[in-house]
């Protein structure tokens, strides 16, 4: 039986904006995916401890208020510090051009910009999930 | 990867990390978690298990959430499940229970999981018993299951826990009409949610008559009528002692037992029911006569009831299929 992909989807810090990532979530959703929603207003803390148990495969941060370069690393180290650093961590939101190195030079796998097609986010998952990365 | 013996000795340890592990290898019917399972058995059937159902929008997310906080302030640590129902569109799913219980995210006594439903019925999810002993092995006083919000018929919930309370809100008008015959039969302890609403005297008036009116046996438990506003955290406690007072009753009464009995009957059942069918539908599938049978059957030269005891017959008679 094929396992099926499970994406927490978190919104970090002061930021209400969630239609993008109820956007995205729906597309996954259609896409087969089971998707862990975890609201508003939440501290690295909050998504590393909820990524571990869901044993979710991919944590998609969100953040449109600015806040990116502090808190998309922060769950990315402390993910690997509470043994669970072979999760996919992806990005989204407002963020800079220039930022996008430097995320994923800190452990970020990838990073989508405002208007990212949500089937590319599909595409990116599913190609990532099918070349095995994904297995346990 | 871990081995299964590896990954349950972590869990009984109480890590999270291999607890949370092992419920989505069983999720995925995966032999290693199947095997985690065997190891951890043995250990579970401590847990008071308690159930939370009602219909799409009681609040019971929020009332799970606040019941989290009352008991982990009686120093109970609490393991929830929380189940949202899968599209059987996509097979995918968006889990969103646990938005209401965040502020319990940092608490090393309280373990959220969400679960999709992948296809069960009956308002919990495929591996809800599963998951549930998984909770229970790792040493969580209390396992509290969110049922998907449900109608009058999904009352799997009922084989699981040992206390089922269920959340009723004003305004649903007939929708609690419906819901006599089914899933406010089951209830141990009743709670209108929402209580601050207007209907909710009228609600509570109805559910006192249905419950005063329904037969009762001498020595009984009792269904207790609660109201709350799980929004504000009223009536949270109330119900947090009712529920402790329906498991004193099971207890002293010896019903406990029965309940443990009745809930390893029925999941047995179903997992021998779910392997049986696998093994014969996987020799339909291998076999020639049962592409044949079905061809039989649409083209209406054998009814359906023939054509599967004919597959069966055929399956009995397969020296392949006995062990």
């Amino acid at each position: 039986m094929p396992r099926t992909l499970r994406v927490l989807v978190a919104k970090l810090g002061l930021d209400a904006h969630t239609i993008g990532v109820t956007v995205l979530a729906r597309a996954l959703r259609d896409a087969g995916m089971e998707v862990i929603y975890s609201g508003l207003r939440q501290t690295p803390e909050m998504v590393a401890n909820t990524a571990i148990q869901e044993d979710v495969d991919v944590v998609g941060l969100s953040s449109l208020s600015g806040a990116h370069m502090k808190h998309f690393p922060q769950v990315v180290e402390l993910l690997a510090a509470k043994g669970a650093g072979e999760k996919l961590v992806i990005g989204g939101g407002v963020i800079p051009d220039e930022d996008v190195s430097a995320l994923k030079e800190k452990g970020m796998a990838e990073i989508f910009t405002m208007g990212t097609d949500t089937r590319d986010v599909v595409k990116y998952l599913d190609t990532w999930w099918a070349d095995g990365d994904g297995a346990p | 990867m871990k081995s299964a013996r590896a990954l349950a000795d972590a869990a009984l340890a109480r890590d999270i990390l291999a607890g949370a592990r092992i419920i989505r290898l069983l999720d995925d019917r995966d032999e290693h978690g199947i095997e985690a399972l065997a190891h951890l058995y043995p250990s579970s059937g401590r847990a008071y298990v308690l159930g939370v159902t009602g219909p799409p929008g009681a609040g019971k997310s929020t009332l799970v959430s606040k019941l989290i906080g009352a008991l982990r302030k009686r120093d109970l640590t609490v393991g929830v499940l929380a189940i949202d129902p899968t599209s059987p569109f996509s097979g995918g799913a968006i889990l969103g229970d646990r938005v209401r219980m965040q502020e319990h995210a940092t608490d090393e006594g309280a373990f959220i999981r969400s679960m999709a439903t992948r296809g069960q019925l009956g308002g919990l999810s495929r591996s809800t018993f599963e998951a549930s002993a998984v909770l229970d092995a790792m040493g969580f006083d209390v396992v509290l299951v969110e049922t998907v919000g449900v109608g009058q018929d999904e009352l799997d919930v009922v084989e699981l826990a040992h206390t089922t309370v269920v959340v009723s809100v004003p305004g649903l008008g007939d929708g609690i009409q419906a819901m006599k015959a089914g899933i406010l039969e089951v209830g141990d302890v009743h709670v209108i949610n929402k209580s601050d609403l207007p209907g909710a005297d009228e609600l509570e008036r109805q559910l006192h008559v249905m419950l005063e009116t329904e037969a009762h046996r001498e020595g009984a438990w009792k269904p207790r009528l609660l109201r709350t506003v799980a929004e504000k955290g009223e009536g949270v406690e109330e119900l947090v002692d009712g529920c402790f007072a329906h498991r004193e009753h099971l207890q002293a009464t010896g019903e406990d037992e029965r309940v443990a009995a009745r809930r390893a009957e029925h999941f047995f059942l179903e997992i021998l029911r779910d392997e049986v069918s696998a093994r014969i539908l996987a020799f339909a599938r291998g076999d020639a006569a049962g592409a044949a049978l079905l061809e039989d059957v649409r083209a209406r030269r054998r009814d359906p009831y023939a054509a599967a005891a004919a597959l069966l017959d055929a399956f009995e008679a397969n020296p392949q299929t006995k062990r």
